[in-house]
């Protein structure tokens, strides 16, 4: 097979690199689901119009999910070096490229499960105020669950570029198969370890892509289907 | 019922309705009520004073931009009033907000046009909403929900999602839905007007009955007279913000005042003649005309021999130009309009014949 022509030690350090890629994407994932969808939810309900409108506040927060949204990665990772310090205690490594990787994507996740929220009929959200709902039995029994195909979906999207930014996390010494791709492949004119780099990160991201897919359609009612899917 | 019972018990109803008996408690008063949203586009409610008795299925028709949504909003607090009052059961809705409003409102239910139920929950999922926002314990919900979808006839689709059932199926579990917490007052935004015809009829039968066995006041809002016809008790029309016309479905239909009343009614009380006979009446008599008459029908009264009367006392050969009979409220409401050959001289005493059998003539022209 293709990876028997990689040197043992070569095989080991890529099962290494795939560790760190696997523990950086999962790590980020976790922490930019948890911030970024309260504030996809903020960002939906304070908007001019909704049921806890707060315009200020939704211009500024709109605005900060911007700014890091336009800041390419490469540079927002050097550039919130200082705060990787505070919050990792270092600025090196795996855990410490799990901070900007965290910063980089959760307003992306919490645009697309903003878009996924504003999508829900509004006619629903009046229909449990006039049941005298609370602002937060809104969100956690309205909102969310019939966003959630959306949200879903925009979990895939945020995983696969996380996966993709991971591979720029060698430059703060994150490791990971992006790195292992540059150092040996690149700059140690070893094509065979790019390739056998590629073929693994295909693979990651094709599994993701068709299990987010799969989930997605699992919660979606919206369309009637066949009772046994 | 058969058919033959059927004018008795109308009697009876209309008999209950009248004025000898005490006054129906009020159960919402809408007192001088204005909503502006843009000052320069003027206000979408002005001046609205409304009282609906408690029991009532009270239809409110305009046309679209009337207002009707804006004031059926207005009842459960989902939209602040500009200035009035609008008081349900005695509480000040206009004046609430917060936890005393949301507590205000499950008292007040909606069902709505396009249903508005989850598509994440199923029937049941979507009946128990309403009692998990009202914090009823579990145990209790699920004795409820089997109850409620059992009172609209949906039994066996407890477990179905919104989007594998029909439009009238999707309403009744909305209509299940709004009846979870035991509400005062249905609110219904035009809860039938997606719906097809047929669906739209057995949707209306359900609110009537419900209506009927659980006292439950109703209000509707529609833009078809079709739907108020069949099951309002009284009936409000709106146009452009303001209240023209308001009162018991029957008087209204039979004797509408306003011109806006009489278009809406146009398909389906004959007030106004069809154009081809409109045309050839002249406002005034001519050597050689003859009068054309209206008569309205109502009620009880439908039932006198009045054709051959005229033909016997007032020797008018009558000619029929259009005539038609509708059930409003279950009350028979016949309109005949006819040209009275030879009647131009005993006019008077054809009226005042008219008046003392309780029927309404009028004459709306002159043919040559």
């Amino acid at each position: 097979m293709f990876f028997d022509l990689l040197p043992p030690a070569l095989v080991g350090l890529m099962f290494e690199s795939l560790k760190q890629t696997l523990t950086m994407v999962a790590a980020s994932a976790v922490l930019s689901t948890f911030i970024g969808l309260p504030l996809g939810v903020l960002l939906v309900v304070t908007a001019p119009g909704q049921f806890l409108e707060r315009p200020l506040f939704n211009k500024v927060a709109g605005t900060i999910v911007n700014l890091v949204r336009s800041t390419p990665f490469i540079i927002l990772m050097v550039a919130i070096i200082p705060f990787t310090r505070l919050v990792a205690g270092t600025t090196v490594g795996t855990i410490a490229a799990i901070v900007p990787l965290t910063v980089a994507i959760t307003p992306l996740y919490a645009r697309l499960a903003e878009t996924a929220m504003r999508e829900v009929d509004q006619s629903l959200i009046e229909a449990a105020e006039s049941m005298g709902a609370t602002p937060l039995q809104i969100i956690f029994k309205v909102l969310l669950p019939e966003a959630l195909p959306g949200i879903v979906a925009g979990q895939t999207v945020t995983l696969v570029s996380l996966i993709g930014y991971s591979a720029m996390a060698g430059t703060v010494g994150g490791g990971g198969l992006g790195d292992l791709g540059i150092r040996f492949g690149y700059q140690r004119f070893m094509p065979e370890v790019m390739i056998a780099v590629v073929i693994i990160l295909v693979a990651i991201v094709h599994s993701v892509q068709v299990a987010g897919d799969w989930a997605a359609r699992r919660v979606n009612h919206r369309v009637a289907r066949s009772r046994s899917a | 019922m058969n058919a033959l019972a059927r004018p008795f018990s109308v009697a009876a109803e209309a008999r209950l309705s009248s004025a000898d008996l005490p006054k129906p408690e009020t159960l919402i008063r809408i007192e001088d009520l204005t909503k502006v949203y843009d000052p320069k586009e003027g206000p979408v409610l002005d001046g609205i004073s409304l009282a609906i008795g408690k029991g009532d299925i009270h239809g409110i028709i305009g046309r679209s931009g009337a207002g009707k949504s804006t004031l059926v909003r207005c009842l459960n607090g989902l939209v602040a009033p500009t200035s009035g009052r609008v008081l349900v059961s005695g509480r000040e809705i206009s004046s609430l907000s917060g936890a005393p409003l949301r507590a205000a409102r499950r008292d007040i239910s909606m069902i709505f046009q396009h249903f508005s139920l989850l598509s994440s929950r199923t029937a049941a999922g979507n009946v128990a909403l309403p009692l998990e926002v009202a914090g009823v314990e579990k145990n209790e919900i699920r004795r409820r929900i089997p109850e409620l979808l059992e009172l609209v006839g949906l039994s066996a689709k407890v477990d179905a999602y919104p989007s594998e059932l029909s439009g009238g199926q999707k309403q009744r579990i909305g209509i299940a839905r709004a009846l979870a917490l035991n509400p005062q007052v249905l609110l219904s935004d035009e809860a039938t007007s997606a719906l097809d015809p047929e669906t739209t009829e057995q949707i209306l039968a359900l609110l009537k009955d419900i209506n009927r066995r659980l006292g439950l006041t109703i209000v509707l809002i529609t833009h078809e007279m079709d739907v108020v016809r069949q099951i309002a008790s009284h009936v409000t029309v709106l146009e452009h913000g303001k209240l023209v016309e308001s009162g018991p479905t029957f008087d209204v239909l039979a004797f509408p005042k306003s011109q806006v009343a009489r278009s809406f009614l146009s398909s389906i009380v004959a007030h106004d003649l069809p154009r081809q006979v409109s045309e050839r009446l002249r406002p005034s008599p001519a050597p050689g005309s003859s009068p054309v008459l209206r008569i309205v029908f109502a009620g009880q009264a439908a039932h006198e021999p009045v054709l051959a009367a005229l033909v016997e006392q007032f020797r008018i050969r009558p000619n029929i130009l259009h005539g038609r009979i509708d059930y409003i409220d279950d009350k028979p409401l016949g309109v005949l309009t006819l040209v009275a050959a030879g009647g131009t001289p005993t006019l008077p005493g054809v009226l005042a014949y008219l008046s003392s059998l309780g029927l309404h003539g009028e004459i709306v022209g002159h043919v040559l």
